[in-house]
């Protein structure tokens, strides 16, 4: 295992969006810091640095992470998604519009870590109930929306997905 | 105006705001590095919530690597005026501690240093000399006279106290049937917005002026505030909101102390500074709704007619009044007779200071508080009188034929069908068949109830309505205050495209989209195709007193500026082109792109090539024309006059109407309340956008349910802060909402150009106070506060067992 010193600065290399990325971190530098202000992948968001409100959540690995309770030595060779990456997906372009449309964000700060939360879900389970959304939203804080407008279009994308995959 | 069938007000419009955030493109306060060399934050901040500060040794602290320095308050005091507001008790406020910390979380000493983590670590080598003192947080408690006095030269911890009475309120009691009285307190709240507070302050030397960039929302009547207490000329301190805003919710006004204690001390230490909160400061030392200890009279007529209210109102204002305070509880105060008849008011408010944190803005803004009072007196008149809860309002309602209103204390209510909205509300829960459930679950021994409430939402507000503060002697001496200014620019550049400024500081409301939406109907454009920056500059934009994101200002006033200038705009393309096409200026159209004549829509030029001949061939508009197209309104409802020798006001522009009904079963042997139904019936004239409004409702729904069944910014008895993290104040979470059913109607406002009202408060004032009422009828209660956590409404459902 790797020892750092307190104030000592290690490289860190991961692959972020499919691209290389490397950047300098101390062994308390939090992935979320790492990312923001050092890979400068703004659309990360801190809402709590406490792994409650789920601003934060990137996918590490294929699976879901709160950056700011993960540290950013730890993500050393690993694969990370962010808001900039699943914007680059056309495939979730459905689940962009459907927020849009159903008022799924006001102010947008959350919006990141529930996107990454969301398509995770959906690829994992194509065909929700509303429980079972509400469950994976449950993991994350919004004070704008009430949440009404996100249940309505995963499920909405989730139907839509599914019913054409059914055609 | 908008009328049109084919306008693009009033269409879901998708917003124009919602690409960039959904894709990481939207850049926060967080994410901005407007300028080299800029030093990170970290504050040290009072553990004690009463102490006196005996001395502060930073030598460590300054020494270790990557500090920039250290300031304290007593360094800062030198270059700081105290934070003024409307109450003139003797006591100063300071964005930090000087020699006595007041509450737990206040700022006492600054930490810069080349990154975050080593300006923490700083801020822990600090050493502190306390002299810890008696503390209290309790507003009854602090008015005894054995209490710990927050500020000695006040003489006491009641900082303001002012006596009201509009009409005859003794003859209405003398004379009442039935009179029925409420104790309560009622709790604090924070609406945490889940960004935090952010700024970054730059001093320069020569010329000597402050550039600070935040998350701020206004009111910007505080930055005149800001600029005396740093000792400076308005133009000297330059505001820049960041494009986007995560959240405000009325708490980014509290940021503004903060934005003076980095400009001072960017001075001090000679570079750019960044805060940004952490969430335990937002919890602990933001800001905060008020917490109070109100009572309430009503007076009633044999037939349930209220013909009288008393309010004593007893407001936690904390440690500090910081301006805009005592505002909170005047928000409501003209409109004290909430949507009924009633013209016999007697108000008393008093503000007592305690050892918590100064409260601010939050979403409702004394709104919760006021209707907790009124709404649960009328359903407990309902309950004595036998009159059912909805029954007992229609009787009282204002009359729909009856508008404009003005009420006993100066409101001066625009337009409304209250009684239509209570049939609405009624007719969507299914009322006749709740109350037979609830019928039916009490033949069964459970604990079923129904709530209702219905209220007013003021919108818009009068900048003067601070001012009852003083009497009117003192307000005579003062000179006279008045008005709401909305300002906007909108502007058409050489190529033709469209570029809109507003000064409505928007944190996600939409505003981009509705203003887009306006300028596109005047200009016959597509709302896409207008760029709108609400970035805010008080450099380089108009701004008044007003300008910021609060009451509910912007579907309110802010809309009929933004009308105004694109109609001067659209005005003078019209007149341009009328010369270039020969005809009339009356006969030329805006549509589709194209100034054309009306009528003839094959007949007309490029929107573009108008534009292009104010901007490139001045020499060859009409006689007199100024060049370019660029236009700024500022605009005051005429409405907004100031406050009258008898303490009357018209507090607001709009007011819209909302009532709500719920019902619920209370499980005895959890306390857990299983809601069975929630509908909420809003009036906010005309709708601008339906994604907007229903966005604001929903959103405005769970802040009023947190606040009703678990928020709470907790204190221990003696003054330490219980709720420093989202795993101690808990928000609904998408698997605590009830369903909620919504449904508006339109009583069209005639304050604006659109008959829109402003929104986006209601649901929040209100869902306490309905939640609070089933919960009563439920359990067959007079009492009952707040919030209906799991302990407390099992405590009340199981009173044989005295709480154990």
């Amino acid at each position: 295992m790797m020892r750092l010193p307190p104030g000592q600065r290690t490289r860190v290399t991961c692959t972020v969006n499919g691209q290389a990325h490397s950047g300098f971190a101390e062994s308390r530098t939090l992935l979320s810091d790492f990312l923001r202000h050092e890979l400068h992948l703004y659309g990360t968001h801190v809402g709590c640095e406490h792994g409650v409100c789920g601003a934060c959540t990137v996918v590490l690995d294929g699976r879901l992470a709160r950056s700011c309770a993960t540290l950013a030595v730890q993500a050393e060779g690993a694969e990370i998604t962010t808001v900039e990456g699943l914007a680059a997906d056309e495939g979730l372009e459905p689940l962009r519009q459907a927020f849009s449309r159903h008022g799924a964000l006001q102010c947008g700060f959350c919006t990141p870590g529930i996107l990454a939360s969301a398509s995770h879900f959906l690829a994992a389970r194509p065909d929700p109930t509303e429980a079972e959304v509400r469950d994976m939203l449950s993991g994350h804080l919004c004070r704008c929306t009430g949440y009404e407008g996100m249940v309505r279009a995963i499920l909405e994308v989730a139907r839509e997905t599914t019913e054409g995959a059914n055609q | 105006m908008g009328d049109r069938a084919d306008s693009w007000v009033g269409r879901a419009v998708p917003r124009l705001e919602d690409a960039a955030l959904l894709t990481g493109n939207a850049r926060f306060i967080d994410d901005l590095s407007p300028l080299p060399g800029i030093r990170h934050v970290a504050l040290l901040r009072s553990p004690h919530p009463h102490a006196r500060i005996l001395g502060i040794d930073a030598e460590a602290a300054r020494a270790m690597p990557g500090v920039v320095g250290v300031v304290t308050g007593a360094e800062l005091r030198e270059h700081l005026n105290p934070l003024a507001s409307a109450v003139r008790a003797p006591m100063a406020y300071y964005p930090i501690a000087i020699d006595k910390v007041r509450y737990a979380g206040e700022p006492v000493a600054l930490v810069a240093a080349e990154d975050r983590y080593l300006a923490e670590d700083a801020a822990e080598a600090i050493e502190v000399d306390y002299q810890p003192l008696d503390a209290v947080v309790d507003p009854l408690a602090a008015l005894a006279t054995e209490a710990p006095v927050l500020h000695e030269e006040a003489g006491g911890n009641l900082v303001h106290h002012r006596q009201f009475a509009y009409g005859d309120p003794e003859a209405a009691f003398a004379e009442a049937a039935e009179v029925v009285r409420l104790a309560w307190r009622y709790p604090r709240q924070s609406a945490t917005p889940m960004e935090t507070y952010g700024a970054i302050a730059h001093f320069e030397a020569a010329p000597e002026r402050y550039t600070v960039w935040s998350n701020f929302q206004g009111p910007f009547i505080l930055q005149p505030l800001m600029a005396r207490a740093l000792g400076i000329g308005g133009n000297q301190l330059r505001l820049i909101a960041a494009a986007h805003s995560g959240g405000s919710f009325g708490i980014k006004q509290g940021l503004y102390p903060y934005l003076v204690l980095l400009a001072a001390a960017s001075r001090l230490l000679g570079c750019p500074l960044k805060w940004v909160e952490d969430r335990l400061e937002h919890l602990s030392a933001s800001s905060s709704a008020a917490d109070r200890a109100d009572e309430i009279e009503a007076a009633f007529d044999g037939e349930g007619h209220l013909t009288g209210l008393r309010f004593d109102n007893l407001v936690n204002v904390g440690a500090y009044v910081r301006a805009p305070e005592p505002a909170s509880v005047y928000r409501m105060h003209a409109a004290a007779n909430g949507c009924y008849r009633v013209r016999h008011i007697a108000i008393q408010n008093r503000l007592v200071t305690t050892n918590k944190l100064p409260i601010g803005l939050n979403r409702g803004y004394g709104g919760p508080q006021f209707y907790f009072g009124l709404e649960r007196a009328m359903d407990l008149a309902a309950r004595r009188l036998a009159i059912d809860p909805a029954e007992i309002r229609r009787r009282n309602f204002l009359a729909a034929d009856g508008f404009p209103y003005e009420g006993p204390a100066g409101a001066i209510y625009d337009s409304g069908d209250y009684g239509k909205g209570l049939e609405m509300l009624l007719e969507i829960a299914d009322y006749p068949t709740l109350r037979a459930r609830r019928d039916a679950a009490r033949a069964e021994g459970r604990l079923f109830g129904i709530g209702l409430a219905a209220g007013v939402e003021p919108s818009g507000s009068n900048m003067a309505y601070v001012t009852l503060a003083q009497t009117p002697e003192e307000r005579e001496k003062a000179g006279g205050r008045s008005g709401g200014v909305a300002c906007a620019s909108v502007a058409m550049d050489p190529s033709g495209t469209v570029t809109v400024h507003l000064d409505s500081t928007p944190a996600g409301q939409g505003h981009a989209t509705v203003a887009a939406q306006i300028v596109a109907d005047a200009l016959g454009l597509r709302p896409e195709q207008i760029q709108v920056d609400t970035a805010m500059d008080t450099g380089s934009g108009a701004w008044s007193l007003a300008s910021g994101n609060y009451s509910n200002r912007f579907a309110a006033i802010v809309v009929g500026a933004i009308a105004e200038s694109a109609g001067r705009i659209a005005g003078k393309l019209k007149a341009v082109a009328a010369e270039l096409l020969e005809v009339a200026a009356d006969d030329v159209e805006l549509a589709e792109g194209r100034a054309r004549i009306a009528g003839v829509p094959e007949q007309g030029i490029a929107l573009g090539r108008v534009a292009a001949a104010t901007h490139w061939h001045p020499a060859g508009l009409p006689d007199g024309m100024a060049p370019g197209l660029y236009d700024t309104a500022l605009l005051n409802p005429a409405v907004l006059d100031a406050p009258d020798g008898a303490d009357r006001v018209a507090s607001a522009v709009t007011f819209g109407f909302l009532c709500d009904l719920v019902a619920l079963e209370v499980e005895r042997a959890t306390g857990r309340l299983r809601i069975e139904r929630y509908a909420s019936v809003h009036d906010v004239g005309r709708v601008l956008n339906p994604i907007v409004v229903e966005g604001q409702v929903r959103g405005g729904f769970a802040h009023g349910f947190g606040a009703a069944m678990f928020e709470e910014l907790a204190y221990d008895q003696d003054g330490n802060f219980l709720s420093g993290s989202f795993a101690d104040y808990l928000c609904p979470t998408s698997a605590d909402l009830p369903p909620l059913e919504f449904a508006n109607y339109e009583t069209a406002s005639p304050q604006n150009p659109f008959g829109s009202k402003g929104m986006g408060d209601g649901s929040s004032m209100l869902t306490p106070v309905v939640l609070a009422n089933a919960v009563a009828d439920a359990l067959d209660l007079d009492e009952v506060e707040l919030p209906l956590s799991l302990d407390r409404v099992w405590r009340l459902a199981n009173p044989e067992t005295d709480g154990r």
